[in-house]
Formats: C-alpha cells, sequence, structure tokens
C-alpha cells in the first residue's frame, strides 16, 4: 500500500510496499520509485481529480511479478494505491491461452492429415504445418525403402517440396532411433553445428536450434520430424518441446494409417489384375468388344465374366467365353479367375466344345468350390469376309445375333450348366455374320435389371432385342456400349447384378449406311 | 498459327466423312490439317468438337437415328485417338490431373476432349472416362494425389451425383473444377453445388489450371444441407422416393384425358411411361439446385424436340398438370410445375398439328 499526495510524493509506504520497492520512503517522488505504468496511472487519477470509479485498475510489472493497482481516495486529497499481487493469475491465463491454442492447432491437424490416405500428401501437410505451428522450417523423413529415404522440406509461408534421396541419418545424433523407432528417444535438441547441409531446405542456410523426434505409428516407425529456428535465442522450451511430441504422435498416426492404405491398395490392385476383365480389340478382321459393371460400384469385379484368346494365325478359331458364377462379389470372383485360367490351359482342346467342357467341369466338381457356373463359348474364324461362329452354351441364356438389317435371332445352344452334374451336355450350333452382323453374349444382369419408369419391372429379353435391332450396323463396340447404358439407365439409381456383354461383328465393307432405325424417340435418354 | 478458313474447310470435309460413317476418310482428313500445320488443339476444338455438336443437333432436328449418332460418335472418338497415337513428345512436366464423369454420365466425349488438351498442353491426365463411380474416383485421387479433378457432366439430372462428388473431392483436399452443360448457363450450378471453379470450355479450363487453384481446406467437410439448405424440406427426397407412384399416376391420369391413350400399344405406353418419369427427374433436380430454370430450359428444349416429330405441346402440358394434381401438399413442387406448364405455353409453336 502507497499513499501518494496529489503532488506525486509519497507520504505513506506500507512494509510490504517497502520489500517490494526496497529504495523509497517517505517524501520520495513517485516518479523516481515505481514504474512509470504506476505513475503515470497515479498523475490520470488526479487530473480526474480522484475520480477511480470509471476506468478499469491499471495493471503491469514490478521486478518481475505483475500487479494491479486498485486506488482509493482519502478525505484530504492524497490517494492510496492498494497494490495487488496478479502474477499467478496471469501466467493461469497466459497458459490456458497457450494450451487452447495448442489443442485447436492439434485438432486441425488431425483433420487436416486424416484427410488423405496419400503418404506424399500427407508428409507434405505434416511439414508445412510443422513449420507454420513450431518452427521456421521442418522436415519429415519417411522410414527407409533401401537406403533411400522420402524427405519433404517445408519453409514458413511456403511450399512443401519432396527429394527421394541416399542419406546416411548417422551424421544427426538421435536420427537413426528415431527413423528405427527403438530405443525409444525422446524428442531431443541437438547442436545445430551437427546438421549436415541435406538436412536443410533450400534457402534456409544455418540452423540455430534443432529438434529430432520419432514419428510414431501403429507399432511400426512412421519416420521422423525434424523442427529447425534460425537463431539459438529462439530456442525450443520444454512446452514446446512436449507439444512437439504430441504434434508428432498425431502426424504419425496419420502417416502410418496413409503407408497401410497404400500398401493394401498395392496389394489388391496386384492381386485383382488377375481378374479384371481383359481388354478386347480387333483381330484377324473380326470387331470384338465387351463391357463390364459389377454389382457393387466399390468392387471392380463380381461374378460375371468374359475372356479373350486370340488365335496366333488368322486361318486359326479365336476363342472368346462369358459366363457368370452363383454369387457376386470377391468370392465370386475368385472362381471366374479360376475358371478363366483352367480354360486357358483347355484352349489346345478348343476345336472339341463339348470336352472342354467336360474337363471344366472335372475341374470345378473336384475343387473346394461349391458354386457353379453357366457360360457360352465362341470360336470364332473368319473366311472369305464372312465370320463363322461356333458357339455352345453351358446352362446360359442363348446368345443374340442382329443381322445388319435390323433382325434379331437367338442362337439355339443349350446345355447344362457347369459344375453341379457329373455329366456335362451341350449342344454346340454354328452361325455366320456377314458384313454389319453382330453377335451378342450377356449375362442375366442386363435381362433382369429392374426398374424402368414404372421402378419395378425387368428389363427383359423383348427390350433388350428391341435395343439390338436399333444397333443394326454399328460396330461391335457401339453395340456394346449402347446395351450397357440402356440395362445402366433402367436400373437408375437402383440395387443391380453383375452386368456383362460381349460381341462379335463383322466389320462392315463400305461406308456405313444405317439401315432399319427411324428415330424412334422424342426426349433425351440419359445419355445417347 | 490458325487460318480460319482452313479450319472451317477442315471442320466441312470432318463433317462429310462423320456423316457418311467413313471412318478411315475421318481420320486421314484431320492427319493431312495435321501435316499441314493446323495445330492440334485447334483441330481438337475448332474442328472436331463442332463437328461432334452438330452430330447432337442432327439428332435432335431427327435428322440422325440413334444408331447414326452412335456411329458418328464413336468415328470422331476414333479420329481423337488416331491424333492422341500420331503425339510424339513426352507430356506431363506441369503435374497431374484426373478427368472423370459423374458416375451415371455416359457423354464422355467434352471429357476426353478436355483430357487430350490439357496433354497437349503438358500436363500428366488420368483419364478415368464415362461414369465413374465416385469410389473409384476417391479411391483414384488417394493414389495419385493429383492437383485437381475436373468433372464433367453434361445432364443436369447427374447434378445430385456430382454434388456428392464434389464434396467427397474436396473433403480429401483435392479442388474439383466442373464443366459440362449440366452445371448450368455460366457454371451457376457449379457455384451452388461448392465446386471451387468452372469452367465453359476446355481453354478456359486449361487456363484455369495454368493459373493454379487452392487446395480447399480439408478441414472444412460439408454436410449437403450445408450448400442447399432448402433441403431440408425434404421435398427432393419425397418426389425421388415416389418416382415410380409419380409415373404411374400421371399415366392413369393421362388415360382418363386422353382415351385415344388406351389403344396404345406396351412399346408407345412405355414410351410415354418414360417421358413423364423424365419430367419427374428434372423436376427432382430443380428442386434439389432450386431453380426452375432447370426445369424450364428442359421442357421447352423437349417442346421443341416433340415439334420436330410433329407431336404437339399439349400432352406435354396434360403431363404437367397431372403431376400438379399430385403435389398439392408441396409448395416448392407446385411452384416449379406451374413455372414449367407457363414456360411450355409460352414456347411459340410454328404450325398447328391435329394430333394427340
Amino acid at each position: 500500500m502507497l499513499v501518494v499526495d496529489p503532488h506525486g510524493d509519497l507520504v505513506r509506504i506500507n512494509r510490504a510496499a517497502r520489500t517490494l520497492l526496497p529504495g523509497a520512503g517517505h517524501g520520495d517522488s513517485l516518479h523516481d520509485v515505481v514504474p512509470s505504468w504506476l505513475s503515470d496511472a497515479h498523475q490520470r487519477l488526479v487530473r480526474r481529480q480522484g475520480d477511480a470509479s470509471s476506468v478499469a485498475p491499471p495493471s503491469g510489472a514490478i521486478d518481475e511479478r505483475l500487479f494491479e493497482a486498485h486506488a482509493s481516495a482519502s478525505a484530504d486529497g492524497d490517494v492510496v494505491w492498494w497494490l495487488v499481487d496478479d502474477t499467478g493469475r496471469h501466467l493461469a491465463e497466459q497458459a490456458l491461452h497457450t494450451a487452447q491454442e495448442r489443442t485447436d492447432i492439434l485438432a486441425q491437424v488431425s483433420s487436416a492429415l486424416l484427410s488423405t490416405l496419400n503418404a506424399d500428401r500427407c508428409m507434405e501437410m505434416a511439414a508445412a504445418m510443422a513449420a507454420e505451428h513450431m518452427a521456421e522450417a521442418a522436415v519429415v523423413l519417411s522410414p527407409p525403402h533401401g537406403r533411400r529415404h522420402t524427405l519433404t522440406y517445408a519453409v514458413r509461408g511456403g511450399p512443401a517440396t519432396r527429394v527421394n534421396r541416399q542419406i546416411d541419418p548417422r551424421g544427426v545424433p538421435g536420427l537413426s532411433e528415431a527413423l528405427q523407432g527403438f530405443p525409444p528417444v525422446p524428442a531431443r535438441w541437438i547442436n545445430p553445428d551437427d546438421i549436415p547441409d541435406w538436412l536443410l531446405p533450400d534457402g534456409f542456410s544455418a540452423a540455430g536450434s534443432v529438434i529430432v523426434t520419432p514419428l510414431p505409428g501403429h507399432g511400426v516407425p512412421a519416420g521422423a520430424l525434424v523442427l529447425l529456428r534460425s537463431s539459438t535465442d529462439k530456442g525450443f522450451s520444454e512446452g514446446e518441446e512436449i507439444f512437439a511430441r504430441l504434434f508428432a504422435a498425431r502426424a504419425g498416426a496419420a502417416l502410418s494409417a496413409a503407408r497401410l492404405y497404400t500398401e493394401q491398395a498395392a496389394i489388391t490392385a496386384t492381386l485383382m489384375r488377375e481378374l479384371l476383365p481383359p481388354v478386347l480389340r480387333r483381330t484377324h478382321g473380326v470387331e470384338y468388344a465387351a463391357g463390364y459393371r459389377p454389382a457393387k460400384d466399390n468392387e471392380r469385379v463380381g461374378g460375371d465374366f468374359y475372356d479373350f484368346h486370340p488365335a496366333a494365325e488368322p486361318t486359326q478359331e479365336t476363342l472368346v467365353v462369358l459366363g457368370d458364377v452363383a454369387g457376386k462379389g470377391l468370392e465370386a470372383a475368385v472362381l471366374t479367375g479360376k475358371i478363366r485360367n483352367t480354360l486357358h490351359a483347355l484352349l489346345p482342346l478348343a476345336a472339341d466344345h463339348q470336352e472342354v467342357l467336360d474337363l471344366l467341369n472335372g475341374a470345378l466338381l473336384s475343387s473346394h468350390h461349391t458354386r457353379f457356373a453357366t457360360l457360352v463359348l465362341a470360336s470364332v474364324s473368319r473366311r472369305a469376309g464372312r465370320v463363322r461362329l461356333r458357339l455352345t452354351s453351358a446352362g446360359h441364356l442363348p446368345p443374340l445375333v442382329v443381322r445388319s438389317g435390323g433382325e434379331v435371332e437367338q442362337v439355339p445352344t443349350h446345355g447344362t450348366l457347369i459344375g453341379a452334374l457329373p455329366v456335362v451336355t451341350a449342344r454346340t450350333v454354328e452361325t455366320t455374320l456377314a458384313p454389319g452382323d453382330t453377335c451378342l453374349l450377356y449375362t442375366d444382369g442386363i435381362t433382369e435389371a429392374r426398374g424402368g419408369p414404372l421402378g419395378d419391372e425387368f428389363f427383359g429379353e423383348p427390350r433388350l432385342r428391341r435395343a439390338l435391332a436399333e444397333c443394326a450396323g454399328l460396330p461391335a463396340e457401339a453395340v456394346v456400349e449402347r446395351v450397357q447404358m440402356l440395362a445402366s439407365q433402367w436400373v437408375g439409381a437402383g440395387h443391380h447384378d453383375d452386368m456383362a456383354t460381349l460381341a462379335v461383328g463383322a466389320p462392315r465393307t463400305g461406308p456405313l449406311t444405317v439401315v432399319g432405325g427411324t428415330a424412334r424417340h422424342p426426349l433425351p435418354r440419359s445419355g445417347r | 498459327m490458325t487460318h480460319p478458313a482452313t479450319t472451317a474447310e477442315v471442320r466441312e470435309r470432318l463433317w462429310e466423312a462423320v456423316a457418311a460413317g467413313d471412318e478411315y476418310d475421318a481420320v486421314r482428313t484431320v492427319r493431312a490439317a495435321l501435316a499441314d500445320g493446323t495445330d492440334e488443339e485447334s483441330l481438337l476444338l475448332d474442328v472436331i468438337a463442332p463437328v461432334q455438336h452438330k452430330v447432337g443437333e442432327e439428332w435432335a432436328a431427327d435428322r440422325f437415328t440413334v444408331a447414326q449418332e452412335h456411329a458418328a460418335t464413336a468415328i470422331n472418338e476414333r479420329v481423337v485417338a488416331a491424333l492422341a497415337h500420331h503425339r510424339h513428345w513426352d507430356t506431363g512436366q506441369r503435374g497431374r490431373v484426373t478427368v472423370a464423369c459423374v458416375d451415371g454420365e455416359w457423354h464422355a466425349f467434352p471429357a476426353r476432349l478436355v483430357a487430350e488438351v490439357l496433354r497437349l498442353r503438358g500436363w500428366r491426365v488420368d483419364y478415368l472416362g464415362a461414369q465413374t463411380p465416385t469410389p473409384h474416383l476417391i479411391a483414384h485421387l488417394h493414389h495419385t494425389d493429383p492437383q485437381a479433378v475436373l468433372l464433367s457432366s453434361s445432364l443436369p439430372t447427374h447434378l445430385p451425383r456430382a454434388h456428392s462428388a464434389i464434396t467427397a473431392c474436396q473433403a480429401v483436399g483435392v479442388p474439383v473444377l466442373a464443366g459440362g452443360p449440366a452445371f448450368g448457363p455460366g457454371g451457376r450450378y457449379a457455384r451452388a453445388l461448392g465446386a471451387d471453379l468452372w469452367a465453359a470450355d476446355a481453354r478456359e479450363a486449361a487456363a484455369a489450371l495454368e493459373a493454379g487453384l487452392a487446395r480447399p481446406a480439408p478441414s472444412a467437410v460439408r454436410q449437403v444441407v450445408d450448400d442447399l439448405p432448402h433441403l431440408a424440406d425434404q421435398e427432393y427426397t419425397m418426389t425421388v422416393h415416389s418416382r415410380g407412384r409419380l409415373v404411374k399416376q400421371t399415366l392413369t391420369d393421362l388415360e382418363d384425358r386422353f382415351p385415344a391413350m388406351r389403344g396404345y400399344s406396351d412399346i408407345q405406353r412405355e414410351r410415354t411411361a418414360e417421358d413423364i418419369a423424365h419430367i419427374v427427374d428434372f423436376l427432382a433436380t430443380a428442386l434439389y439446385v432450386d431453380d426452375a430454370e432447370v426445369f424450364t430450359a428442359f421442357l421447352t428444349w423437349t417442346a421443341g424436340i416433340l415439334q420436330a416429330r410433329r407431336v404437339p405441346a399439349r400432352s406435354l402440358l396434360a403431363g404437367l398438370d397431372a403431376l400438379m394434381e399430385q403435389a398439392r401438399d408441396f409448395p416448392r413442387t407446385l411452384g416449379l410445375l406451374q413455372d414449367g406448364a407457363s414456360a411450355v405455353r409460352s414456347h411459340p409453336v410454328p404450325r398447328p398439328d391435329t394430333r394427340v
């Protein structure tokens, strides 16, 4: 407590105040003994004639501590200043503010990093955010790939850059431990002189303070984070080191999720490659085209399949097959892979469809799969401008042929399905395609597509025939696209089964003159 | 670089080849123009694109059958492939982008042209083609981390699916540039659906990419109703869910009004049902974006198409009337149907017609 007269001289000073202001005594000028924030406040108060009610109490530092000064006027015009120590509250508020800020940052970091499952992008974001919030520059190092590491550099305010290079992490104290994730190392300060040039981002010349911290993943090391500040006086406080560890924990979790996803996606892609439908192309003067749409949008394969074995010589037969395994999804797709492999091996026997089917049936019966399949075999050859087809259906929907004049015929092949009974019977039928004719093999996903304008009707064979009649004279590719499109639009956004079509076409010789089509429909198809 | 007269001539020659269904002549024409020094981008955008546009116009005017239109488009696609095949230099030094059509969209040709133009300008382009399911698109983005997705859609009825694709791409931190007639005049629906940018054509798209697109803030994940608060009234959802019922009821009402319809064959009946279903689909889209323009533009266009096939607009009005009967409790739907009816009424009818 200090009592000060209107001229700014000390009238009284109590013991506590004397401890705080050891040089002060009665008669001293306030200006000489207290910091200016208090003497100025006194002058302002005197000018307002002692009315302290309307303003917030002044506050400021005396030595290392913070005080709030509350004034009360005494009767003789003197002012009594009560100094209240506010240091604790101030520190607490500051700590709270910092903590809130950091929580916000961590929440941002998490949602930003978890938004991507691309490991490179994840490292770029982690480096950029570390530079933004904790240092002037940051480097994220990936775990080694052989002896190479991916290094992602970021300088505050600039874009992240990425290089893949061979480095020796032992050149930086603590870095190889951090990269191995073992033995567990705390984030540690290291001597800036020990920093090799490759650890510095472009345009960041000399490091003053450096921290290396591991990025812990899900049981596997996710890499290391290096934080850099340019000058030594801006060192990292203990709180900042703790924050860096929290940041690293989040970044590490996100990064290892991204790496795990990338690995899994690569494995899936490799396994899937064998199951994906092949690409068909024009071979030995015959057009081939196929379309596939799996039942589930998030899958690429299902229980429908087709395959294509082009003949080595123009005089030999090309074998195409289209079929359907009971069930859908990945499990059915695995069996389609097996059937395709078996058929591939049986290719030399393709001159006799019955024998191929017998052997395939035996292979399926003796496997652990309990599913059965239906399929159509088509052996295709071309002679003197005409395409000869030998078609055999094993329990599958018979193929349709659309003539260039618009007539649609069913090929009367039929037989028993494969993989259910010890004996398969099937009838092979031959047909010939003149230029402009197309033969379509399809699965029941097309005819059993449910939807339409009323929402609950099957697409059905009559509609398929009408659609084909309109495709008279079109290239095989366009026939397939149109049938797939009409069936897809028929179901709309509704549920559907796998849908597969395969067309074999005899190319027309001259320019296209469309027969048998009159524009029939006034309203737009949802696609044409 | 480009000589206007030459471009027009090449365009005329290509159109003749495409209309005649002569693939070899079509490919020869553009290859010759390329050899004469016409630049490739100009061939794609000033020759091939207008020819493809004309194909659509010929179909709309009833001068092309569905089959002819398919054949013409297939030839144009082969022409583009032949150009791309001819290219020698490496591309990809500018960065990587993804070009895809919205799920359900089968018109891939415009997207294909954009992809080729961007390749010419030095981008590494992943072209995912027609009707890309959103889960595939997102998996692709995680895999490749492109600088942007160019999302194409021609028909407005795909806008709801385009919306979910746009928000999904942005949620993984990839900006979306929308393009195609579906996004409305001046790209107004692209903005309504929260796309980062809209481009009127391939050149504008290329310029926008060259200027650079900022990545969307990944933390700003949105829900559908954040962009389109009017969806809270559920009218869109109700319309989509009762589509089949609405079509059936309208069909019955029309038979009461026009007894002649009772003599329709199954195929004629189905065509009529499909036409009504289209009206309901566009109505639902207009409800989704809360803009009558989607609906009225579709109806006046349809009236034009009907005229080309000598069907009076009267049947269209009757259909709208029947739908209004069923939408009495839905103010937004009712308003749109009324806007639609007045748009059809004010559509000029050039010649009287006696048939229903």
